[in-house]
């Protein structure tokens, strides 16, 4: 197949679902799962990043999704409104109802993904304080790194009134939409993909297989590292920032444990150090919560078997280690393809 | 100053309920290297049969604990051998993810087929409360300190002087050479996951006579900082449980009486965070040497 392929693919795949949902073609449910399951894409190939390519233990993402999803609502909230209509920036009694009336505009979409960027790299500079104690620590007690890092910040966000405490923040606008969504999950997959082949990207493969040996090789273990955990906390926020403009509130509960480890659920079923399987991981769980809708609570009785049986019977996932040649760089399948000839 | 000893009494009552726990991710660790994330859980399970056997049974109180103590031992020998041992070649990190779904399926279930509602304990234990100089001491905190550490004896009894606990102390320091010396490890390794989670179910049973709330969730916040004090101790070792467990007790009441009580899990968290920072193995933990 020609490389091209894959750009008109996407493009043309971008207008049927923007147009789909324009015409109304979807339902306002179907419309949700999609957008779903876009930002689970970002949130599972983002985290990959770090737990497959990378090799740590981060079980924190939902941390970084709750400081990207705060930092865009306290700015589609509190600080458009103060600017564009004159309220109060830290409102006093109930919101407004007017406090969304801004977004009605065509304005918004121009502003949206700077807002966006703006959480992403709030975000990214958290990563750091995960990052720079994975300079000396690794393996579980990464993880408690993490885990607390995920606990302080739905903790601080509980216990700050300013910020809504724990009824978090309401009146969102609804920003998020398709082909948002679709969009930003493309950059995502993009950008990671990029950086995994990249010179940095390999010296993050390098520090999962070795990271004596790595940072022998010349392989700058701090920067390699930063990079990571920045990049993938950056797409994380992102992704929760893209959130909070689908679900309209936010609170610290959205981002507890739970959530980061459905995103860990997502990375494990799709596949370690994949970005393909990243994809189908997310995919396939957004359906799978969907359709194990009617079984109410014992859903969430199903996934950790899931989990489970996945560890136990197939490590790998649906496609751990591999990706579908289309999303390989031009470069690698020509590797590809006379290893296996 | 008597209100500080009121919050050592209060410190040491906390801190003996986390040892219990931390010790059974200390001893899991020691012979097999992996953090048994499902823990908290296992403390829960233990929480919810000391309920069973106290209200559907009507049983007192030691007969709830020892029944409590043998069924989530027995659970968490299944555990073991159905989620842990068949990835005892895989690489650690399936293990520890196993253990987290473990966890998280126990937690579910739980909610799924009992129900959110928190339950009680019925009152099992004399309500007494006893005044000397100012500190009251009721004597269900003297209990709880009493039982904790009289288990903390045996349990240090068996690891130092029996067969049985020198085989584990065998496995923690070398895995690989201790089967062939004739030492059945699959049975060891069964022994220690029955242990700890026995401890665990004295500590869930402990927990909800003090406390009384009982309900699926109870697991995950004190599975954490029960882990968290066996890692601030160094795990891997008992003594260092113990100490963590005490000394995170000491931080959480200590901080409690300062700051708003809110506050008490986030700064018990940053503390944790600052120790781990300075010492990453802990106070009493090996830092393992990486041969290159």
């Amino acid at each position: 197949m020609k490389k091209y392929y894959v750009p008109l693919g996407l493009i043309g795949l971008f207008i049927v679902l923007t147009g789909a949902s324009w015409l109304g073609l979807f339902s306002d449910y179907i419309q949700t799962v999609l957008i779903f399951m876009g930002i689970n894409v970002i949130l599972t190939v983002s985290l990959n990043l770090v737990n497959g390519y990378m090799g740590e233990f981060s079980v924190g993402h939902a941390g970084f999704m709750a400081i990207g999803a705060y930092i865009t609502a306290i700015i589609t909230t509190r600080v458009i409104p103060h600017f564009v209509l004159g309220a109060p920036l830290i409102p006093t009694g109930l919101y407004p109802p007017e406090v969304g009336t801004w977004a009605k505009g065509p304005a918004v979409q121009l502003v949206f993904p700077v807002i966006l960027l703006l959480g992403g790299l709030g975000a990214a500079l958290a990563g750091l304080l995960v990052a720079v104690p994975s300079f000396k620590i690794r393996g579980d007690y990464l993880a408690i790194i993490t885990l607390a890092f995920n606990y302080i910040v739905k903790s601080s966000f509980e216990n700050t009134q300013a910020l809504g405490g724990s009824r978090g923040l309401v009146s969102i606008p609804r920003i998020t939409t398709v082909p948002w969504v679709f969009l930003w999950a493309v950059v995502s997959l993009w950008a990671i993909r990029n950086f995994i082949y990249s010179s940095y990207g390999r010296g993050v493969l390098a520090i999962r297989e070795d990271e004596i040996a790595a940072e022998l090789m010349t392989v700058n273990t701090r920067r390699s590292k930063i990079l990571a955990f920045c990049i993938s906390s950056f797409f994380a926020g992102i992704g929760g920032g893209l959130l909070a403009h689908l679900l309209l509130y936010i609170n610290p509960t959205t981002f507890s444990i739970f959530k980061s480890t459905e995103v860990l659920v997502m990375v494990y079923l799709g596949g370690m150090s994949s970005v393909s399987g990243s994809l189908l991981g997310a995919i396939a769980y957004t359906v799978l919560v969907e359709v194990l809708r009617p079984l109410g609570l014992w859903k969430w009785v199903v996934i950790p078997l899931l989990l489970i049986f996945l560890m136990l019977f197939r490590r790998e996932g649906i496609y751990g280690g591999r990706e579908f040649k289309l999303l390989l760089p031009k470069e690698e399948v020509k590797g590809y393809a006379s290893a296996t000839d | 100053m008597m209100y500080v000893l009121q919050q050592l009494v209060n410190a040491v009552q906390l801190g003996s309920i986390y040892a219990l726990i931390a010790l059974g991710y200390s001893m899991v660790y020691g012979v097999l290297f992996m953090v048994n994330f499902a823990h908290g859980d296992v403390f829960m399970v233990g929480a919810f049969v000391a309920f069973f056997a106290a209200t559907l049974l009507k049983l007192p109180f030691v007969p709830t604990l020892l029944l409590s103590m043998l069924g989530t031992a027995f659970l968490g020998m299944t555990i073991e051998r159905v989620a842990y041992r068949p990835l005892r070649t895989a690489p650690k990190l399936s293990v520890v993810i196993t253990a987290w779904g473990v966890g998280l399926f126990l937690e579910y279930i739980t909610l799924a087929s009992l129900g959110p509602w928190r339950r009680t304990l019925p009152p099992l234990l004399p309500e007494q409360v006893y005044e000397i100089q100012e500190v009251r001491i009721s004597a269900l905190q003297l209990i709880i300190i009493g039982v904790s550490i009289g288990l903390m004896v045996l349990l240090d009894f068996v690891v130092e002087r029996t067969q049985e606990g020198m085989a584990m102390r065998a496995i923690a320091y070398d895995r690989f050479a201790v089967p062939l010396m004739g030492v059945p490890v699959n049975r060891i390794i069964s022994l220690t996951f029955a242990i700890g989670s026995g401890l665990a179910a004295a500590g869930g049973t402990l927990f909800s006579t003090a406390y009384p709330i009982i309900e699926p969730m109870m697991g995950m916040m004190i599975g954490w900082k029960a882990f968290i004090a066996a890692v601030v101790g160094g795990i891997g070792s008992i003594r260092g449980a113990v100490v963590g467990a005490f000394l995170l007790g000491l931080i959480e009441i200590g901080t409690g009486a300062i700051f708003p009580s809110r506050l008490r899990d986030l700064i018990s968290f940053v503390v944790v965070w600052i120790i781990l920072m300075i010492k990453p193995t802990g106070f009493f933990g090996v830092a393992r040497r990486q041969k290159v």
